[in-house]
């Protein structure tokens, strides 16, 4: 089972009402390779893999959750307060039509998040390569979205979350090296 | 050693409508080159490494890289 | 009730250790056999249940389901949740 944790990973800030920036981190939240897309991923394709790398698909499948909770929390404290008139000017009056501030799983387009974004093949190689190919792409969004802020302190989470797709897809890619041992041989590290 | 970013000369035509971009960019992180982490390596101190994003300066990229088109 | 600059920055400890443990975990999965890594781990693990109970004491339970211990009354559903803060 899991435990909720009264805390955030990171000590997330942003430093203005910008419902724009909002409207584009939204894709991390609910699109193909957010976070909630690595989450699931990664805690479905642990049922089905060698033994020697549930642990890591359990652990990184769980910190994905802090991720998309540290999403949450930039994406209310960036539309916070702002009024349907900003919103709007945003580009998130359709939002607004449908949600108000609800937060929704659907991307920066406004796609609704569909379980076709994960893939679970059965073969180990080719889900820890699904894996790998994840994080570099989520890794891109960041750049991405990094790329069209201003807001510094939003950048100081957002380079955060940078950097775990990469510790992630190190640890995928050695998950790889582990399951490509020959199994007579004895392990160095 | 690795540089975390590489660039390449797209090709423009005098067709092109917008003003054509001279040099693209696209960032080749640690994690292509490290291998399987070696033990022992050195960490970041316990009150840096959050707001770096991981324990190890090894695979510590910051972005935007400041490399980033120092050379063209 | 708005978090007291106190609050935040006991917060900020155990987000510091936490992270350090969380990196240690994913860096374990595949290192296993990295004696010095679980040593530095549990040593973490102390520490991070010792600010834990520190900071619950002044701010409140940061686990549920008897993950913490509750005062009177019950006083997890008591804001600022973390992305309040």
């Amino acid at each position: 089972m899991w435990y909720y944790e009264k805390k955030l990973q990171y000590p997330v800030k942003v430093s203005e009402c910008n419902p724009r920036l909002a409207k584009f981190l939204i894709e991390q939240y609910g699109g193909a390779d957010g976070e909630l897309s690595a989450a699931l991923r990664y805690l479905n394709q642990r049922y089905s893999i060698p033994d020697k790398v549930i642990g890591l698909l359990t652990d990184i499948g769980t910190e994905e959750f802090a991720h998309l909770e540290m999403i949450a929390a930039m994406v209310y404290k960036l539309t916070k307060d702002a009024t349907p008139e900003q919103m709007k000017e945003a580009g998130l009056g359709a939002h607004y039509a449908n949600h108000d501030h609800a937060l929704f799983y659907h991307d920066a387009a406004g796609n609704p998040w569909t379980a076709t974004y994960i893939q679970a093949k059965g073969d180990p190689i080719a889900d820890l390569y699904e894996d790998i190919a994840a994080e570099e792409k989520a890794r891109a969004t960041y750049q991405w979205i990094i790329n069209m802020s201003d807001d510094p302190c939003l950048n100081d989470s957002l380079k955060f979350l940078r950097e775990r797709e990469i510790v992630h897809s190190q640890r995928f890619r050695e998950a790889v090296e582990i399951l490509k041992q020959e199994q007579d041989k004895k392990k160095f590290y | 050693m690795y540089t975390p970013i590489k660039w390449y000369h797209p090709y423009a035509s005098t067709a092109d409508p917008c003003p054509p971009i001279e040099w693209k960019y696209y960032q080749t992180p640690p994690n292509l080159y490290l291998g399987f982490q070696p033990t022992g390596l050195p960490q970041f101190p316990l009150k840096e490494a959050l707001y770096k994003g991981t324990l190890w300066p090894v695979l510590f990229d910051p972005y935007p890289s400041h490399v980033r088109g120092e050379d063209h | 009730m708005k978090p007291s600059q106190e609050q935040i920055n006991q917060m900020e400890q155990i987000q510091q250790v936490d992270f350090a443990l969380v990196e240690l975990t994913l860096y374990l999965d595949t290192h296993p056999q990295d004696y010095n890594a679980i040593q530095q781990f549990n040593q973490l693990a102390v520490q991070s249940k010792q600010l834990k109970g520190q900071y619950e004491q002044q701010f409140g339970p940061l686990k549920q389901f008897g993950g913490s211990f509750s005062s009177y009354p019950w006083n997890w559903i008591d804001s600022p949740w973390p992305w309040q803060m």
